[in-house]
């Protein structure tokens, strides 16, 4: 008997008990259903995740370095090595964190005022509401021109500022060159509150002349690691000593991230892909009573010269579409709920053409192999006992 | 009976030169343990059967006629002795090729017509033919000569359910018939039918042997029996007479 027979078989035999087919198949539709959604989600929960470390710089190399007297890094060294990376880097610049009292007249507050290069702006992807950043003049010059903060224009200056103001960092006169957009709602010690001056002025008035920190911009996130392999050469070679300098980025972080969260998709997967097991042993019990309840019908088929082979593939193929259906709808039914899922907790979830092809790859062979004892037993039935029987 | 074994001898003889018969069992012994004891339901029977012979086998219930019909039906293998069936040693076969034997050279008809009730008639009669592996536009011709030999060619689309018993029987007839087996093996073929049915259902079996296809009937029943050529009594798992239907008709009526 070819197997298209025995798929019109399987799909009679089907549509002849729709109710107990469809009911055989809710464990499938669940557990398919369940694996995907819950793997769907934990995709799109990773996702977000990545996402928002994104915006905050996971190409980013932060580089903190100690010079001795005999053994040095400067700005110059640093900007040439960049330079020469240039395949992996895509800026510098120094970043000379320290916190200062800044006044407008008699208001004063205290704020991050953050000595950078002009390339800063560019890297970190900031923007500029009007005016311009600290330029290479203004560095060479030691020019007292900031860049302020979003917070800093609502706190110091209640709003009303513009390009060509002053204030005052530490006691000296600042002109304001530029106010950036507002980033982070304008919050007290967000990214908003923040004044940008040129390094060579914060190293001056932090009273130390060597810059020892700086940030660089890797093209993307996936060749940091590289970039701080190659960092790491180069500082060695000058510095000779590994506590003089250090070399940190997100991407542990990240890495940390995405492994514990693909874990958690596999734990969930996991607790979903019971169901599936479940829903197994269901179409295997349904099967065992279905074989029992057509024993006649076997011992009539055997009688007139089914063969072994021939009855065996009559219920593994019913067995195994019962399960590629309930499958099939289960993809349905858990893409329909990813999204659902997904919209409730505002995640962008989609199911992956992985998991679909692997739930449905494993509903198939659950159906093939819980069918199979089933139908091996009726296979195996004598066809006198087999034709007796009521 | 000495003269039934002689003369199931001589007809070997004798068909030796226009061929071999269709059917030869040879001191088949059937035995079945029954826990401590043992049960002889066949208990070395010889019986030779030729291509064009109508044979009802007769016996009350015990007297071992249902397990000569499943090993003549090739759905059960003797424990001893020899079952040739058109040449092949069926005898020591199993599984698959006892199938496939069932399938190619015996048309079977039940009492209870075991037609497949979830398919319709035409689909029922194509079964011995899908599994000898026909093509399907092939099976529908078969099909439907061997549906118009019994008159049920314009029922073909119905369901077992829809049709009566007499009809049903046919319809089984149909299917034995479909795969041009060599013997039409027919079991208490009118025990679920009424008279006017059953001896119509005779009368069909009959012609069917006149057209030359071999039938063996397996009956209780007198009556039935009497409308084959050929008688053969089974007792306690032996023949016990292997006469003409004139012979079977005297003996009855003495």
């Amino acid at each position: 008997m070819k197997v298209s027979q025995a798929f019109k078989l399987a799909i009679r035999s089907i549509l002849g008990s729709k109710l107990r087919s469809f009911l055989t198949m809710l464990g499938m539709i669940i557990g398919v259903g369940s694996v995907i959604s819950l793997v769907g989600l934990m995709q799109g929960v990773t996702n977000y995740i990545i996402s928002t470390f994104d915006d905050l710089g996971t190409n980013m190399i932060t580089v903190g370095i100690t010079n001795t007297d005999t053994r040095k890094v400067d700005v110059d060294d640093m900007y040439a090595f960049v330079k020469e990376n240039n395949s992996l880097f895509q800026g510098v610049s120094p970043k000379i964190s320290t916190r200062y009292t800044i006044k407008n007249g008699s208001t004063s507050m205290t704020t991050t005022v953050n000595g950078v290069g002009e390339d800063y702006l560019r890297i970190n992807n900031l923007e500029l509401s009007s005016g311009r950043f600290i330029q290479y003049a203004d560095i060479k010059n030691r020019y007292n021109g900031c860049v302020i903060g979003s917070y800093i224009v609502e706190e110091l200056f209640e709003g009303k500022v513009s390009v060509g103001d002053t204030l005052k960092i530490n006691g000296q006169v600042y002109e304001i060159v530029g106010i950036q957009e507002e980033e982070s709602d304008s919050e007290e010690h967000s990214t908003d509150d923040i004044i940008y001056i040129p390094y060579t002025n914060a190293a001056r008035l932090s009273g130390s002349a060597d810059i020892s920190s700086y940030v660089i911009a890797a093209h993307n996130a996936d060749i940091v690691e590289q970039g701080e392999a190659v960092l790491d050469t180069y500082l060695y070679d000058i510095l000779k000593n590994e506590d003089l300098y250090n070399i940190s980025s997100m991407t542990i972080l990240l890495e940390t991230i995405t492994t514990m969260t693909s874990m958690l998709s596999s734990i969930l997967g996991g607790i979903a892909g019971i169901s599936l097991l479940v829903a197994g042993i269901g179409i295997m019990n349904i099967m065992l009573v279905s074989v029992v309840e057509r024993t006649k019908e076997i011992g009539i088929r055997k009688a007139i010269g089914a063969k072994k082979r021939d009855i065996m593939s009559q219920f593994v193929i019913e067995a195994a579409l019962i399960s590629c259906l309930g499958g099939m709808l289960g993809i349905i039914f858990g893409s329909i709920l990813t999204r659902i899922l997904g919209n409730a907790f505002g995640i962008e979830a989609a199911p992956s053409a992985n998991t679909v092809l692997m739930a449905f790859g494993i509903s198939a062979a659950i159906g093939i192999g819980f069918g199979y004892m089933p139908a091996n037993k009726a296979a195996k039935l004598n066809p006198i006992d087999a034709l007796r029987s009521e | 009976m000495d003269n039934t074994k002689g003369a199931g001898f001589l007809e070997v003889e004798n068909v030796k030169d226009n061929g071999i018969p269709l059917i030869q069992l040879i001191d088949i012994h059937k035995i079945y343990q029954m826990g401590d004891s043992e049960v002889r339901a066949n208990d070395g029977i010889n019986l030779t059967i030729n291509e064009g012979e109508f044979v009802a086998i007769v016996g009350k219930s015990g007297s071992g006629k249902s397990t000569i019909m499943n090993i003549i039906g090739a759905l059960d293998t003797p424990t001893s002795g020899q079952y040739i069936l058109k040449g092949e040693d069926v005898s020591r076969m199993k599984g698959d090729a006892l199938a496939e034997v069932r399938n190619r050279l015996i048309g079977f008809i039940f009492q209870q017509y075991n037609l497949l009730s979830k398919q319709n008639l035409i689909e029922n009669v194509e079964l011995p033919l899908l599994y000898a592996g026909v093509s399907k536009k092939q099976r529908r011709k078969l099909a439907m000569e061997a549906l118009r030999k019994v008159g049920l060619e314009d029922k073909w689309r119905n369901y077992p359910n829809q049709l009566s018993g007499g009809q049903q029987q046919r319809g089984a007839v149909a299917r034995a018939l479909a795969g041009n087996p060599s013997l039409i093996l027919a079991d208490e073929p009118t025990g679920a039918l009424d008279s006017k049915t059953s001896s119509e259902l005779l009368n069909f079996l009959k012609q069917l042997n006149q057209n030359g296809n071999t039938i063996v009937l397996i009956t209780h029943d007198r009556y039935v029996a009497e409308q084959a050529n050929r008688v053969v009594g089974l007792h306690d798992g032996k023949i016990i007479f292997d006469q003409s239907v004139e012979e079977y008709r005297k003996q009855v009526k003495a």
